[in-house]
Order: C-alpha cells, then sequence, then structure tokens
C-alpha cells in the first residue's frame, strides 16, 4: 500500500516535470519569436525615424531674369550648393506662374541637400570643411531646421535623396490592389460557390480542389512568369502597367480566395439551406439570399489577408517590369506604375547613404499599412460573426 | 449585399471605360542595366521635372535582360532605349536586325570603376592582378600545372603580403559587375601565365570567395563588420562609403575619377546606351532625353552624375559622343568585335 503510493506519486513527480519541461520550452520558442520580432523593430524604427524629419534652410531667392534662366544663380554663393536642387530648378516654372514675383527677393524655408541634412543629423556626410563652418554660422542664426518631412509623403521617387517620396509608388499599391480586388474577387467567390453548393462531387472536381490548393503554395514569381505569358505578350497589356500587375497578382491571390471562400461557406449550417429550400427557394436564391450573406465575414477576412500578401510581394512584379524608376503618379491604370515594396528594393541598393533612413521609413509605412490591413481584417470578423 | 454587388458592377463598368484603345505612346521607355540605372534615372527625373515631357520610365532589368526586351523588334511595345554596362555583343546586334531593329545609334557615356575595398582601418594594400587572379582562381598553376586553389593566406601567394586570411566577397554570376571583374582582372592576369593555356575566368567556390547578392550596400556593411575581408563593388559605393572603407591599390593604383578616366586604374569598365533609331521620331521626349543625358551639365567633368559616382569621358571623347549623336551615326557589326 504504502510501496504503490510511493510508485504513483513518483510517476505523478515526473509528470508534472514533464509539463514542466514542455512549458519552458514553448516559452523558450516565444521568447525567441519575441526577441527576432523585436530586433526587427528597433533596427527599423532607429534607423527610419530620422528620415520623418527633414533638414531646411532659410535662405533668401532672389528672382531674376538670370536665375530664370539659371536656377543656381538665385541663391547666394554661399548655400549655393547647401541648398537641395530639385527645389531651385522649381524657380523658372514659379516665375511663370507667378509673374509678380520677377525681380523680387524672398526668404523662405528651403529643403537642403542631402549631405547637409546628414550633417545636422549629425551622420557621415561629404560636406568640405569650409561647408560645415558655413553652416555652423547658420545654424547659430537660427538659419536651419529640422523640420517635419512633408516631401516624403507629396513625392514621387527620386534620385535626388532630400526630395524623394513615396507618393506615387503608394497610389501605385492602391491601384494595383484594387485591380487585384477586382479581378480576384468575383471570380473567386463565383468558384467557390460553384465549387460548395453546386458541382456533383466526382474526380474531375476532386482534381480542381487539389489543384487549387496547390496552387495557393506555389513560388509567386511563378505568377509573375504567367501574367507576362498571359497578360502581355497574349494581350497585348503594357508592360510596367498597374493593369498588368493587378491582374497578375490577382492570379496569384484568387487561390486564398476559393480556398477560404470555400471554407466560410462550408461553416454555414445545412439547416438553414435546407429551410431555404422547404419554403421553396431555388438554389440560387438560397445561395444569394442566405449562404453568402451568411459567410460574408468570413470571405472578406480571407479577401483582406490575400490582399495583404499581394501588396507586399514584389517577385512577380518584377517580371512584369514594375521595378522601375517612376516618379509621376499615374494618371490610368494602363500608365506605368510602381509599387511600395518596389520602391523599397530599388532605395535599398542605391549607393547613396541618405537613402538608408528613407529605405527604413519606408518599409515603416508598409508594415503599418499591412498592419493596418490585418487590423480589419480581425474587426470585421469579430464584428459580422455569427453562432448558431 | 445588392449594392456590394452593384458596386462591383458599377466598377467595371467605369474600368472597361477608362481602358478604351490602346493609346500611342506619350513616355519613353528604358530598360538595361542596374549599374546604368541611377544615371538613367536620374536623368530621366530631369527631363521630367524641367521640361513639358513627362519622365520617362527606366527599369533595371540587367544588360542582358535589356537587350534581349531591346532587340524584340520595331514596334511601339518595345523599348526605346537600353542601358548596359557592357558593349552589345555581336549575338545581340544580329538579333536586333534580323527582328527589325536595323538602325541602332551607340553611346558611351562615361566609366565605372571596379573597386577592391576593406575596412578603412586596415593598413593601404597593395595588390597586382596577378595576386588577385591567384587568390579567387578555382584553380592555380604549380610546378607548371595546375591544381586546386590551396591558398588560404594572401603572404602564401605573395610573400610580400602581410599573413592576412583570404576573404572576399564579390558579386554573383548573374552581375554584370563579376563578368567585367572577371574580364579585367582574371582575363588580363591570365593571359600572361603560361600553365592556363590562355584566358581563365573560373572563381573558386571553397568558402574563399563568398558571392553576396546584388546588393553592393550588404558587401559595404560586411566589410565594416569584417576587418580582413576584401570587397568587390562599383566605384559609387567606395566613393559614399569613405569614412569607413578604403579601396586597395591595384597595380599600384588607387581608383579616383582623374586614374579611371586615364584608363591607369586597370579595373574600370565603359557604360552604354542604345538608341532604337526608329523610335527618335515618333516618342515625344526621347531625343530630349538622349541629348540631355550626353550634355555636359550631365556628363561633363562637373556634371550631375558625377555627384552620384559616373566617371567623365575625355572631353574629346564626350565631343566625340555628341557629334555622333547629332549625325545618328548607326551602330555596324564592324564595329564590335
Amino acid at each position: 500500500m504504502n510501496n504503490s503510493g510511493n510508485t504513483s506519486s513518483r510517476r505523478l513527480y515526473k509528470r508534472y516535470r514533464a509539463e514542466k519541461r514542455f512549458k519552458s520550452l514553448c516559452i523558450l520558442a516565444l521568447c525567441l519569436a519575441v526577441a527576432f520580432l523585436v530586433t526587427f523593430f528597433a533596427t527599423l524604427i532607429s534607423k527610419g525615424y530620422s528620415a520623418f524629419r527633414q533638414a531646411e534652410l532659410r535662405v533668401e531667392i532672389s528672382f531674376t531674369e538670370q536665375s530664370r534662366q539659371m536656377p543656381l544663380a538665385a541663391v547666394g554663393d554661399e548655400v549655393r550648393y547647401l541648398v537641395s536642387r530639385g527645389w531651385l530648378r522649381k524657380v523658372p516654372r514659379m516665375l511663370k506662374e507667378n509673374p509678380e514675383l520677377m525681380d523680387t527677393t524672398q526668404k523662405y524655408w528651403i529643403v537642403a541637400e542631402a549631405e547637409v541634412d546628414q550633417y545636422l543629423k549629425g551622420k557621415a556626410n561629404k560636406l568640405r570643411p569650409k561647408q560645415q563652418e558655413v553652416l555652423k554660422r547658420l545654424e547659430a542664426e537660427g538659419r536651419t531646421r529640422l523640420a517635419f518631412n512633408t516631401y516624403f509623403f507629396l513625392n514621387g521617387d527620386s534620385k535626388i535623396p532630400e526630395i524623394a517620396g513615396i507618393k506615387s509608388a503608394l497610389i501605385g499599391s492602391v491601384y494595383v490592389l484594387f485591380l487585384t480586388l477586382l479581378f480576384s474577387f468575383p471570380v473567386g467567390v463565383m468558384t467557390a460557390v460553384y465549387l460548395e453548393e453546386f458541382a456533383p462531387d466526382n474526380r474531375f472536381t476532386q482534381a480542381i480542389e487539389v489543384n487549387i490548393n496547390n496552387l495557393a503554395a506555389i513560388p509567386s514569381i511563378l505568377y509573375g512568369l504567367l501574367g507576362l505569358a498571359i497578360f502581355i505578350n497574349t494581350f497585348g497589356v503594357p508592360r510596367s502597367s498597374a493593369l498588368a500587375g493587378g491582374l497578375t497578382l490577382g492570379l496569384m491571390t484568387l487561390p486564398v480566395i476559393i480556398i477560404t471562400t470555400r471554407a466560410a461557406i462550408r461553416a454555414v449550417p445545412d439547416s438553414i439551406r435546407e429551410a431555404a429550400l422547404g419554403v421553396g427557394a431555388s438554389r440560387w436564391q438560397m445561395v444569394i439570399h442566405h449562404v453568402l450573406p451568411l459567410s460574408f465575414p468570413g470571405i472578406l477576412t480571407g479577401t483582406i489577408i490575400g490582399l495583404a500578401q499581394a501588396m507586399g510581394e514584389t517577385a512577380p512584379l518584377l517580371i512584369v517590369g514594375m521595378m522601375a524608376f517612376i516618379p509621376d503618379i499615374p494618371g490610368s491604370f494602363t500608365q506605368a506604375a510602381t509599387v511600395l515594396p518596389a520602391q523599397i528594393y530599388t532605395w535599398s541598393s542605391s549607393s547613396l547613404r541618405a537613402f538608408e533612413s528613407r529605405t527604413a521609413a519606408a518599409i515603416l509605412v508598409l508594415l503599418v499599412l499591412l498592419l493596418l490591413m490585418n487590423f480589419l481584417a480581425v474587426y470585421l470578423r469579430q464584428k459580422f460573426q455569427r453562432k448558431w | 449585399m445588392k449594392t456590394m454587388l452593384r458596386i462591383i458592377l458599377g466598377a467595371l463598368v467605369v474600368f472597361c471605360l477608362g481602358m478604351g484603345p490602346a493609346q500611342a505612346r506619350e513616355q519613353v521607355k528604358i530598360v538595361g542595366s542596374s549599374t546604368v540605372y541611377p544615371f538613367s534615372a536620374y536623368v530621366a527625373e530631369e527631363l521630367g521635372a524641367t521640361t513639358r515631357y513627362p519622365t520617362p520610365v527606366v527599369e533595371a532589368t540587367g544588360s542582358g535582360g535589356g537587350m534581349k526586351l531591346f532587340s524584340e523588334g520595331p514596334g511601339m511595345d518595345t523599348p526605346d532605349i537600353s542601358n548596359a554596362s557592357r558593349r552589345m555583343k555581336k549575338s545581340e546586334y544580329e538579333r536586333c536586325q534580323k527582328n527589325g531593329v536595323e538602325e541602332v545609334i551607340e553611346v558611351m557615356f562615361g566609366y565605372d570603376g571596379i573597386a577592391l575595398a576593406q575596412n578603412v582601418e586596415n593598413p593601404p594594400l597593395h595588390l597586382s592582378l596577378k595576386d588577385i587572379t591567384l587568390a579567387v582562381a578555382r584553380e592555380v598553376p604549380q610546378g607548371g600545372e595546375l591544381v586546386e586553389n590551396p591558398y588560404k593566406y594572401w603572404d602564401e601567394i605573395n610573400p610580400d603580403l602581410a599573413h592576412r586570411e583570404i576573404l572576399i566577397y564579390g558579386p554573383p554570376t548573374t552581375s554584370g559587375t563579376r563578368d567585367a571583374f572577371e574580364e579585367l582582372v582574371m582575363e588580363a592576369a591570365t593571359e600572361e601565365i603560361e600553365a592556363y593555356n590562355g584566358e581563365y575566368t573560373q572563381i573558386r567556390s571553397d568558402g574563399v570567395y563568398v558571392p553576396s547578392g546584388e546588393n553592393d550596400n550588404l558587401i559595404v556593411q560586411r566589410l565594416t563588420k569584417d576587418q580582413d575581408a576584401l570587397g568587390i563593388f562599383g566605384y559609387s559605393y567606395l566613393d559614399e562609403n569613405r569614412d569607413r572603407i578604403q579601396a586597395a591599390f591595384i597595380q599600384g593604383v588607387q581608383p579616383e575619377p582623374e586614374t579611371i578616366t586615364s584608363g591607369e586604374y586597370p579595373v574600370s569598365r565603359s557604360l552604354y546606351f542604345y538608341v532604337k533609331v526608329a523610335h527618335l521620331d515618333k516618342v515625344p521626349g526621347m531625343q530630349e532625353y538622349v541629348d540631355l543625358f550626353i550634355s555636359e551639365k550631365m556628363i561633363g567633368e562637373f556634371g550631375y552624375l558625377k555627384g552620384i559616382g559616373l566617371i567623365a569621358l575625355p572631353k574629346e571623347k564626350r565631343d566625340e559622343i555628341r557629334e555622333k549623336v547629332e549625325q545618328r551615326d548607326l551602330l555596324a557589326l564592324e564595329d564590335l568585335s
């Protein structure tokens, strides 16, 4: 009696030990994942936060005939190469639009050259000692400042780092996502509805099912090749256009939408279908009036997650020519456009040091957008979820 | 649900209307080398910002990929200009001819030095082309025969060098920089070494030479962490990072704009772009783009492109190029070697 109690308590002790070990392993795994995430965010934020502020100099601009022809002449010798060329080259256009400025001098806060920006932020720069002296004096006079970097959000891409921004890429991303949604959502949902509600269960539909699941797992670059072959080479969709990118990403998102939609439709209890059919509804009415509305939150969640995936994609877009320098905001779906991840990639390989912090800042913007999309998915699921 | 359907349908209709018939091209389309891409994009941006023409679209496809698209045909859906960090190959020229791209102007607009660099805290490093080749080649001559490369330290190759581990981060096989390195360093050196029997360009793969991806910034970052290592990349990356890396002397010369322009520095290549003449008068802004690119303001000794790492051609050559473009001097098969 005493003896068996001893063994059982020993066994119990062992089981507790095993449980503790397992638990601590799980916690360790979690810590590892959190550590990776924290380092990732810490590096990005520490590198990227400085890009949200941009150095500006208070400078006198003289609008003369000479500065209309040679914009560099509009500012004094001392600061000529300290202010951004990207700002100065707008002088002729300013004069054209506001002729009354001619022969006046105006004081502006002007965006500074990238090297000055680096200097004022205490980073490596190529300024000569003489230029640094000038800057020190300007600093003492209160003619330098670090202002919020509006250019980053209001300008398109540029090879002049201080005026480079993400606007055209962001708008390109919106275009592409819109087209992706427009293409993949109806096709995906209708495919799923047919497969779940109408299709007979035979070898053929089973084969289709297996293939769709398989397609969700193939590398995304293959969709790029497919898009190039079908849309660009066969249908003549213009290369680098949002249309080419949107359709290609639509192909990629399709399996995700089909799979999540089918799961959502399957979650609708059969009693609802039977009730609808029982009161004389046709199959089509049953689907449109009951099954689809009930499964809609699930479908929406799947679609948003699929789109979030498409938004962060670069590989297929490289193939259809969207990895390009496109600073202008695209005016239509057939014009050349680029997307945010593509711009991040090209910035990251730029030799100019000033792009380092801008790359990190653009990544932060992309991450925030993806986070918002995923929150939206969770919110919609919570809000519309039904329990039976 | 119904409103949702209506919205989708409405959007589809608007979308189809918006598509319209395929329009004539408004933008210049440029493809090609990722080394030329920053220069090309800079000029494109300048054209867009200072003239009434839209900004040309510049795509970095790599030199070979660009040539392939460029030589597809004369149609308006093919690119107008192809950038290259090497000269057009004969086979590419023949493909152009075969597909109806008969008239092509070749423009050489500058040089790019390829630097062999190390951490700035190291003592200066003097290497010859032969030293570098023996360090990276798959096989090296020993006693008149080729054997698997046994060298692990620089002083085993050349007793004048320090006892330092050989570790080189360089471009992968897909990169144009790698092609140029093989041609300018290895071919040049192995021609002189009898045991190789001509040119030899195979690079060892036992971990001494580490292919490091297309992004040269990553190689620069490695060098700041690893004092023993050397890195191979373009001059503009060296120029931007002088606070943390320094270039090795090759044959006694360091890569500087002057030494590269004069040809003293042995590891430098020419940068090109190729113009499809059939499009010149049809695509608005194309002639202006080409003229702006070869203007003194861009490729001159004090041009804007110098600021982002281009090495200027000598004055006579720049004038020659401008003359050539004005005359629309066409590229012929005999020009290519």
